[in-house]
């Protein structure tokens, strides 16, 4: 069985976003910079798939600038075997990325897709479902648990209501929640042979993909700000305020 | 043209969230048709008729539409979809899941999770787990748009007698097959819409310790919510976390419990009207958004909270 990974460079989790004060979108100079969290469970997973004997490649791919290459070096890193870097510049909207990943599922030939169920930046939550709406192949969303049979997957979906188990059959897509798994580091010598492992790199435009956005950014904003709170001395003088002030209890 | 509300339910019923999904719809046209696809989910068709402002309800049922499959869903909506501008659905693990496999079906860019209607073209959504706001105009033909449903109001649930059309199945998919669902019962109210939220995160050091949560949420008729770091350390279920990968939650009253206050949590609960932090760290980010801040331990304020929800005369519910 052979994984092809998508993974996607982001502003790292941890920054504090600051808005462009010409509101044409956040500030994204000399900001850190990380693979998006959830795909690194989709990475550490389809590993773990590999060691337990039941896949026989594991491949990374990234849709982007030049730069977004190092989130392809880093799942390298951790186990990935080789790596794809499909170049594309300015903003990608999932529908873009879904094709391209069409292409190259087409010519590689996975088994399985995985990637994070949602990017931490455009917050969109489309990219997975939508690739597998275009290759007409099952999907499982938001994956907190795989067992894979043979040639099917039981995957334990976190939905509103609890917890969902649906069984697909291979080919099929999966998209990782962050409780999949627990990502490894990757070790000083490991990232020494990622360094050797090879990256093909593909143009958008060679695959023939059309990546100019369908939709219009017109500003970009701060939320609005909430106005400072107090500091309440005890728990007695909260709860009068609660009943008394915010009328809410 | 006509805009298509995909109706969210349980086969019994419609999901509350439906009706604030209905709301942004009527917001971008006024002539809102819903669907509802499902097994015999009549009653929840007759539901969905009773909306005032929709004007005309297309059900579909068919066993394999019983565990609302993605694979099955989609081509139903994308057969509908010629005689509409835009498909809306709410932006749940229901909407989020089917929404995208319809846009790439319609060659459509989907704008997610909006939580403004501008115009039937341009919508406001949160990016970057809302630290910005950006404003989106579609020029796709066809749009697909996810709503936020607590960004928008609950819409009139009777008075309407909108015409129920039966329409044909689709094909079953059959690479999927359903297999089970955990759902967590409880008497309390439901997270997305309860009228005050207690949350507990890694502070509380334990599941059992939240019966001190439990306590004060039975008391003022709560619903009971959780940081990432709570539900992952097996404190307290999944359908409880709020936060961006979580649910967003925008109750009259938001007390966050033992919770630090990561950009991720804020993410689902700073809207909240009033919000209580109640933390030991006096340097914890979630009293940047607090209205009301207690620095204290919270194995002894919880208690006290208690005792004095007992001294007060009345609590609203």
């Amino acid at each position: 069985m052979k994984i092809l990974v998508a993974v996607k460079r982001v502003i790292d989790y941890n920054v504090q976003i600051r808005v462009k004060e010409d509101g044409t979108g956040v500030v994204t100079d000399n900001v850190k910079m990380s693979t998006n969290p959830p795909d690194d469970n989709a990475i550490e997973e389809a590993v773990k798939i590999k060691e337990a004997g039941k896949a026989t490649e594991v491949v990374a791919i990234t849709v982007g600038e030049e730069k977004a290459q190092e989130t392809v070096r880093k799942a390298l890193a951790v186990g990935a075997d080789r790596g794809i870097h499909v170049k594309a510049d300015g903003i990608l909207e999932p529908l873009a990325v879904s094709k391209i990943l069409q292409k190259i599922v087409e010519k590689e030939k996975p088994d399985l897709v995985f990637m994070g169920k949602q990017a931490i930046d455009d917050d969109c939550n489309q990219t997975g479902q939508m690739l597998s709406a275009l290759l007409n192949w099952p999907q499982a969303t938001f994956a907190s648990k795989i067992d894979v049979k043979d040639n099917k997957l039981e995957v334990t979906r976190e939905i509103d209501e609890g917890l969902e188990t649906i069984e697909i059959n291979v080919p099929a897509i999966v998209t990782c929640d962050l409780r999949l798994n627990e990502p490894r580091y990757a070790s000083l010598p490991n990232i020494m042979k990622a360094k050797k492992k090879p990256i093909e790199e593909i143009s958008a435009s060679d695959l023939g993909v059309d990546t100019s956005p369908r939709v219009e950014q017109i500003k970009v904003e701060e939320p609005p700000k909430r106005k400072a709170g107090i500091k309440v001395a005890n728990v007695a003088e909260l709860v009068q305020k609660l009943k008394n002030e915010a009328k809410v209890i | 043209m006509a805009v298509l509300l995909i109706a969210e339910h349980n086969n019994k019923e419609l999901r509350p969230f439906t009706l604030n999904a209905t709301t942004a719809a009527s917001q971008i046209d006024s002539e809102v048709h819903a669907v509802i696809i499902g097994n015999n989910s009549t009653e929840a068709s007759k539901q969905l008729s009773e909306l005032p402002v929709i004007k005309k309800v297309l059900s579909v049922e068919a066993p394999h539409y019983e565990n609302f499959t993605a694979e099955n869903f989609a081509p139903v909506v994308v057969k509908l979809a010629e005689n509409y501008s835009h498909i809306i659905c709410s932006a749940n693990t229901f909407g989020k899941n089917l929404m995208p496999r319809i846009a790439a079906h319609l060659d459509t860019s989907q704008i997610s999770d909006i939580i403004k209607v501008i115009s039937s073209d341009t919508f406001v959504r949160p990016i970057y787990a809302g630290n910005a706001f950006a404003t989106v105009k579609s020029n796709d033909a066809k749009k697909c748009v996810t709503i936020r449903p607590t960004s928008f109001d609950p819409c009139e649930s009777s008075g309407g007698s909108a015409p129920i059309e039966k329409i044909d199945a689709g094909e079953e998919f059959s690479n999927t097959k359903f297999v089970k669902r955990e759902e967590i019962k409880s008497d309390r109210p439901e997270l997305g819409t309860a009228r005050i939220v207690v949350s507990g995160g890694r502070g509380m050091q334990s599941g059992d310790n939240f019966k001190l949560i439990t306590e004060i949420a039975d008391k003022l008729g709560a619903a009971i919510g959780a940081s990432r770091a709570a539900v992952d350390a097996g404190y307290i279920s999944n359908d409880h976390q709020v936060g961006q990968t979580g649910k967003v939650v925008v109750p009259d009253l938001y007390i966050a419990v033992g919770i630090s206050g990561a950009i991720q949590h804020l993410a689902g609960m700073k809207e909240s009207k009033v919000i209580v932090a109640i933390n030991k760290d006096g340097e914890a980010p979630i009293f940047s958004v607090a209205d009301y801040g207690l620095e204290a331990d919270l194995f002894e304020a919880l208690p006290q909270f208690m005792e004095e929800l007992n001294k007060l005369n009345t609590i609203q519910k």
